[in-house]
């Protein structure tokens, strides 16, 4: 077990090199001089563009640009931003908006999803089937730019039950966009849960269980279920590491200062330095959210235990 | 105010068409305003807070380096200048300075009013101009807007920088605590005019003293001489709080104003619509089909909580610098007659754009209507324009970026000239502004036929619409368009002694614009905002901003 933490950590140097020398290059390479469109139709004067691309570095080879951001990120320095902020402090103050934002979305994966695919699974062929069966599949089909502005129109703004927009973060606020964003993660779960159930429920020990004349609650419960939810638990794991990287069109629909609203800035204002940092930090948080999952896979069944 | 290229953020944020910059230049008007008092709202005092659309500033918020909406909004209400523009009609009033006088347009000599207090609580003296000045021209400050001091003597830019390689201009003088004198390399008509613009502000002691790189401590919170004072800036909201202080005739009316920062200008239209946020200065455009908006916007009781003002934006088509087939003057002028501009403006903006008919917005000191005599639709005469110069080889593309909603229209003008020419013609989509402007400021070889420009004025100026785009090697010069004869008359205007004859002389200029045909224009820009139940009225200035002295509360 130790060792293979330990053999898993070390595989994270390489992939989180190579991960940051793609984006750093990605970022690179986006069309479009940072400075250009930065004075309207007039071009900036050559002294500001100067000292722009000389205090961003912009000036030096690529690969010069790249060594020196990955020695500053060994001392924990993520840069400064076009703006003049550092980039950890933007990040640090948009961080717990999206993990507010996730923690809603995974709550409501964990109860509407598995709930509603439980029930439809011991209920099959049953009309709540139908039901979860038809609305997971109308909800995994409509892009969540349209299920956002539409949830935005109708329970903000006609129903007035949600705040509009939640710029300032606050649970009451994110309560309708984390529902938004969790949606599809809750489709995906509902459907996963329910297949996996149905199949289970087929299964020569569950059988056993019955015929030995166990109630069917516990012979479910203890038994098929137990077996049933662990690719959920894989899935909603891994979903999680995806929210904490922000949710782009969630967040500008609902104006939230979230990380996806940060990369979205930073892309369309060419600032290097902010995307590749937000970025950075979520590629340590997706390696590190799929270690812990595949760790509790362990956890959860022992023919899967890392000896 | 007259910073704005505005057009910036508005363009990338999608919901206008707009774009824009700043500008400087040769200009004219001897006359100094007279020292009026305040025109607006300060016997509006109503008090209370609201909350306005903002959006993140691109640079540290020092005058000398903001050219574009996000920091512009709010330093346009903290900073005071020499001179103030009236919220109606951009015209300037004195603010600040007390006089400026000149006999010659070249010597200049400004009077400050006694007792105007910084927010430190420190007077603004002469040297708080002239130092602040000389450091936003020096090229060693690297500033965004350097280049607005260019008319003042000792200004040395030999390589076209559009800075200053000296530390300080020899044109600008100390007297005494409340007076200096400017002198100007040739003669400077309009400088009074030029002097609201933001970058011209004053700096308090304070800002000298701050020994971080760029002023970045400063710029924080910077302390200004203007009705409001910015009290808290961070990356979700800026405050602004009125500032007790204030001695000037344009006090601010609400207590307290704060800018939410807004990613997407379609959430902070919701939220007005909602009563959850106070002031939008922009209504996205697919509220604007079918007068959505203004449907949306209405307080029970049935008035309506939505304007419109007509703001100093002029959009163009510009020739491209690279074709070689547009060298003909008679299919520019072809290309130009041979479409119907209210049929698009009605079509695709819901008339919320007015059909130009020149190369100057309406809101300028100086404007003359019908200028562009090929702006006028006329199919017959296009076409045979069109056929005698010999058509155009291939497809004719029209460039425009694809952040700022102009798909639409441009697709609707290439539609006319398809079926009114018999043209090949095709819409080229750039990702978005800044692609554009990098392929047009190389001259890009595969950028033929038109490309799009906007241009927001720096200062309600006739000139500040001639000068800067189209004088021979002008910076924004984007179709490299150079006729002696042009250059000539705005030298001329620039050194006349009155200020109607001065915009005579800028209007045969323009003039010259339509014979040679260097850009297309297509039409004057209007700004749409609305506004939460809580407030009856509120003023926008030509130039998008809100005038915070002439909100009124319900």
């Amino acid at each position: 077990m130790g060792k293979y933490v330990v053999r898993r950590l070390l595989m994270m140097i390489p992939t989180f090199l190579g991960a940051t020398l793609i984006i750093f290059y990605l970022s690179f390479a986006l069309p479009g001089d940072p400075t250009a469109g930065r004075c309207g139709e007039r071009p900036c004067p050559a002294s500001y563009v100067e000292w722009f691309r000389s205090h961003y570095g912009l000036d030096k080879p690529f690969l010069v640009q790249y060594g020196i951001y990955m020695g500053r990120l060994l001392t924990g320095d993520l840069g400064t931003n076009y703006y003049g902020n550092t980039v950890i402090h933007e990040l640090a103050i948009r961080y717990p908006t999206t993990l507010k934002l996730a923690v809603i979305a995974i709550v409501a994966e964990i109860l509407i999803g598995i709930g509603a695919g439980i029930l439809a699974g011991i209920r099959r062929g049953r009309f709540i089937d139908s039901l979860v069966t038809i609305s997971t599949l109308v909800v995994i089909a409509i892009p969540v730019f349209v299920l956002g502005s539409l949830a935005q129109m109708v329970f903000g703004i006609k129903l007035k039950w949600f705040p509009v927009t939640a710029g300032d973060g606050t649970w009451g606020q994110l309560l309708l966009p984390g529902l938004v964003l969790g949606s599809l993660y809750v489709a995906y779960v509902a459907r996963l849960t329910r297949t996996n159930l149905v199949e289970n429920l087929r299964a020569d020990y569950v059988r056993t269980a019955y015929a030995k004349g166990m109630q069917p609650a516990r012979a479910i419960g203890l038994h098929a279920l137990r077996n049933s939810l662990l690719p959920s638990i894989t899935y909603i794991g891994a979903s999680f590491g995806a929210l904490l990287g922000g949710a782009i069109v969630t967040e500008r629909i609902f104006n939230i200062n979230g990380v996806g609203s940060l990369i979205y800035r930073s892309i369309s204002q060419r600032d290097g330095t902010t995307l590749v940092g937000a970025v950075v930090v979520i590629v340590v948080i997706y390696m590190v959210m799929t270690l812990l999952v595949d760790l509790l896979y362990g956890l959860l069944d022992p023919r899967l235990r890392h000896e | 105010m007259l910073t704005r290229p505005r057009a910036l953020a508005a363009a990338a944020v999608s919901a206008l068409l707009l774009m824009s910059v700043a500008s400087c230049g040769s200009g004219d008007n001897t006359t100094t305003p007279t020292n009026s008092a305040a025109s607006t709202g300060n016997s509006v005092t109503s008090g209370g807070e609201i909350t306005v659309r903002g959006c993140t500033p691109q640079n540290s918020l020092l005058p000398p380096n903001t050219s574009e909406v996000c920091g512009g909004n709010v330093l346009d209400a903290s900073e005071a200048k020499l001179v103030h523009y009236t919220p109606d009609d951009a015209a300037p009033e004195l603010d600040v300075a007390a006089s400026i006088d000149t006999t010659d347009s070249v010597h200049w000599t400004v009077k400050l009013n006694d007792g105007y207090m910084f927010q430190d609580g420190t007077q603004v003296k002469a040297k708080n101009f002239v130092d602040a000045w000389n450091w936003g021209a020096a090229c060693s400050s690297a500033q965004l807007n350097s280049y607005f001091f260019a008319p003042i003597a000792g200004f040395t830019d030999p390589s076209g920088d559009g800075c200053n390689t000296a530390d300080t201009m020899s044109g600008l003088a100390v007297v005494d605590d409340l007076t200096f004198t400017i002198t100007t390399t040739s003669p400077t008509s309009n400088l009074v005019v030029r002097l609201g613009y933001t970058a011209f502000a004053p700096q308090p002691d304070a800002f000298f003293a701050d020994t971080s790189e760029g002023k970045a401590n400063f710029a924080k919170l910077p302390i200004a001489a203007g009705p409001y004072q910015i009290v808290k800036n961070d990356d979700t909201q800026m405050v602004l709080q009125k500032f007790a202080g204030y001695s000037g005739k344009f006090p601010g009316s609400v207590d307290k104003v704060t800018f939410k920062i807004y990613n997407d200008t379609s959430a902070a239209y919701n939220d007005v619509v909602a009563n959850n946020l106070d002031l939008t200065d922009v209504i996205p455009s697919d509220q604007l089909v079918g007068d959505a908006w203004k449907t949306d916007l209405v307080n029970s009781d049935g008035t309506n909580r939505w304007g419109t003002k007509d703001t100093g934006v002029i959009q163009v088509l510009t020739y491209s610098a690279v074709d070689a087939q547009l060298k003909n003057t008679s299919l520019r002028q072809a290309i130009s007659l041979g479409w119907d501009r209210a049929q698009v403006t009605k079509a695709v903006f819901n008339n919320a754009r007015t059909p130009a008919t020149g190369w100057v917005s309406p809101v300028a000191d100086g404007y003359k209507a019908d200028q562009c005599t090929n702006c006028v639709f006329d199919a017959a005469k296009a076409k045979q324009l069109y056929d005698a110069a010999g058509g155009y080889k291939g497809t004719f593309l029209i460039w425009v970026n694809g952040d700022g909603g102009h798909d639409a229209w441009a697709q609707a003008v290439c539609n006319q000239l398809k079926n009114n020419l018999g043209m090949e013609c095709a819409v080229q989509t750039t990702p978005d502004f800044k692609t554009l402007r990098n392929k047009i400021t190389k001259r890009d070889a595969d950028l033929t036929g038109m490309y799009r420009g906007g241009w927001q004025m720096d200062y309600p100026s006739i000139e500040n619409f001639l000068a800067p785009i189209y004088a021979t090697g002008a910076s924004s010069n984007d179709g490299d368009y150079s006729n002696p004869a042009f250059d000539q008359l705005l030298v001329d205007a620039a050194a006349a002694t009155t200020n109607d004859a001065a915009n005579k002389l800028y209007q045969q200029a323009e003039a010259l614009l339509d014979k040679d045909m260097p850009s297309m224009p297509l039409w004057y820009q209007q700004s749409q905002f609305g506004f939460s139940s809580k407030i009856k009225s509120v003023k926008m200035t030509p130039f998008s901003t809100f005038d915070f002295g002439s909100v009124v509360m319900n």
